[in-house]
């Protein structure tokens, strides 16, 4: 039932057809019910739901304007905060935390009629690629429930594949938005950095972290950033940069769009991907666009200055999980020191662990010049790569991951191997370009693959345009 | 490079986390896999190269910037609902100086 866009509920509600209460009601129903086979939600909100469908239909009663989302069942991942609705980071930390505000990206979408119907499951404060990281159980992948819908967004991305959203709002850091999309099936897209206001956005590396769209189409994922990009004054790091109207540009060509294919990215891809990919680019020659093969010669280098980068940014902005102020203290602490370490040592799950003590030790005397310093000159010509890229082409196009869904359990023994597969993902967050996953095939295993778009900073425009011109041309 | 159980435990103190010996292990273990790969950061030559903090875009150099203007805030007891120990509108922690 919920297998509606956004247009649909649109012509739906002005058609009479039924009524935003209707449809929040039926909706509700049917995510609790199918919620136990996927785990995508941690939290539902019947009544903040009910309330705000009702002002949709008052507004339809009145005749005035229902706003771009009116009546759109919303899920927000879990490490958005949502004022007197628990946000828990899927963390033991924060699992009664009740936020006292709203997030930006929360407030505007509710301004425009859309309806929040609960929390998604991710990986724990957004660290992880495949949602085994949750203190409250993994989520299974809609499309095949033995394995993992990737991460750290994967309810976000579940609960739109199981249609029991319509579109969610996700987190990007390394890649967790457009890996789960890919996992999945649907559309993913990670805006320019400063594109989304982050107010709100629990902090997990704060020069890589995004707020974007996940949806079963490329329109919906359109019309969400719509509402959502722009300039905010609660968060000095969003750009005071005018938004394009992104509906309207999908309609227009993508022939003679140039596209650039990375030799470093496509060599060494395992086949199966490998082939989805290739024909993804051939079926972008056959609407008309300029093709070339590209080069970022620091591709080899993006996943170890990513983890650098990320663990250095997340061990700072997670010391203030310390007992005192939003978490869970220890009972057992009877002194600060005791408070501070015990309290975090149960709360924190064991990859968070890991980053805060490789970024307090990337960042330790001694050892910051080696690593962190080094790494954010690594940052700089990996920027520099783009830089020239985008010199000849207007977009990149790529794969998202090296593999399809995996199954639960098989990679948790070994985090290291979970980290190289970030390696066409980590790049878009390093350099803040807009960049996007849109389904392109399934493998002989029925497991989806998602093509990634790369564009300029702020040419979200263009790189949804040509995200829909493939969607339509192979739909 | 490999990094050793010793140091783990002295990152684990600035990291203020009281990890188990257990956990020690296999950290030791997982940071040792991490620091390797990260290695491989030595093979480029960076002398002349400015370091990227931040993502950075054309724009005024005050963007960022707004008027210093007072606004309604927090109150008190919403500012504190969440903490797990409280005492008249304070945070409370475990005693940190004898009297």
């Amino acid at each position: 039932m919920t297998n509606h866009s956004i247009d649909s509920i649109r012509a739906g509600l002005l058609k009479k057809e039924f009524t935003a209460e209707e449809l929040t009601k039926q909706a509700l129903a049917y995510a609790e019910a199918e919620n136990p086979k996927t785990n995508a939600y941690l939290t539902f909100s019947p009544e903040r739901a009910l309330a705000a469908a009702k002002a949709v239909d008052a507004k339809i009663a009145a005749g005035q304007d229902i706003g771009a989302l009116a009546g759109v069942p919303v899920a927000v991942k879990d490490v958005i905060v949502t004022k007197g609705l628990r946000t828990t980071c899927a963390s033991k930390l924060l699992e009664n935390y009740i936020p006292p505000y709203d997030a930006t990206a929360v407030i505007r979408l509710e301004q425009a009629g859309g309806i929040i119907i609960g929390k998604a499951n991710c990986d724990e404060f957004a660290m992880g690629s495949s949602n085994e990281n949750s203190a409250f159980g993994p989520v299974r992948n809609p499309v095949a429930l033995d394995r993992v819908p990737g991460g750290s967004s994967g309810g976000s991305a579940a609960v739109v594949a199981q249609n029991t959203a319509v579109v969610s709002l996700g987190s990007d850091t390394g890649g967790s938005i457009r890996q789960p999309a890919s996992f999945c099936g649907i559309t993913g897209v990670t805006p320019t950095y400063g594109r989304v206001s982050r107010y709100g956005l629990t902090a997990f590396a704060s020069s890589l972290d995004h707020i974007g769209p996940f949806s079963r189409n490329v329109r919906d994922s359109a019309r969400l950033l719509q509402v959502i990009a722009g300039k905010d004054e609660m968060d000095a790091t969003s750009a005071d940069v005018p938004v394009s109207d992104y509906v309207a540009a999908l309609d227009g060509n993508v022939k003679g769009m140039k596209i650039g294919v990375p030799k470093e990215w496509m060599d060494g891809l395992p086949s199966e991907t490998g082939d989805l990919i290739q024909a993804a680019v051939d079926q972008l020659v056959k609407l008309g666009c300029e093709v070339k093969e590209i080069h970022l010669p620091h591709t080899a280098y993006a996943v170890a200055t990513y983890y650098i980068v990320c663990t250095a940014e997340a061990s700072s902005n997670l010391a203030r999980y310390d007992g005192v102020r939003y978490t869970n203290r220890a009972a057992s602490a009877n002194t600060l020191a005791d408070m501070y370490r015990v309290t975090r040592d149960e709360g924190f799950g064991a990859e968070c662990k890991r980053r805060i003590m490789l970024g307090t030790y990337v960042l330790s005397a001694g050892y910051y010049d080696a690593y962190y310093l080094k790494a954010q000159k690594v940052r700089a010509l990996i920027a520099q790569d783009y830089a020239k890229a985008f010199e000849q082409v207007d977009a990149i196009v790529g794969p998202v991951s090296p593999h399809p869904a995996f199954k639960l359990g098989e990679k948790v023994e070994d985090p290291s191997q979970i980290y190289l597969a970030d390696i066409y993902t980590v790049t878009g967050d390093l350099t803040g370009i807009p960049c996007m996953s849109v389904p392109c095939g399934k493998t002989a295993d029925g497991l989806p693959v998602g093509l990634q778009i790369l564009t300029k900073h702020f040419d979200e425009a263009g790189m949804l345009r040509l995200a829909e011109a493939y969607e339509r041309s192979t739909n | 490079m490999k990094i050793t159980e010793q140091e783990v435990r002295r990152v684990a103190e600035l990291a203020q986390l009281a990890l188990t010996d257990d956990e020690i292990v296999r950290m030791t273990h997982d940071m040792s896999a991490v620091l390797v790969h990260i290695d491989k950061l030595n093979e480029l030559d960076t002398t002349n190269v400015e370091p990227m903090t931040q993502v950075l875009y054309e724009a005024e150099e005050t963007a960022t910037l707004r008027a210093d203007v007072e606004k309604p805030s927090l109150s008190n007891s919403e500012a504190v609902a969440n903490a797990p120990v409280t005492s008249g509108g304070y945070y409370k922690v475990p005693r940190v100086i004898e009297r």
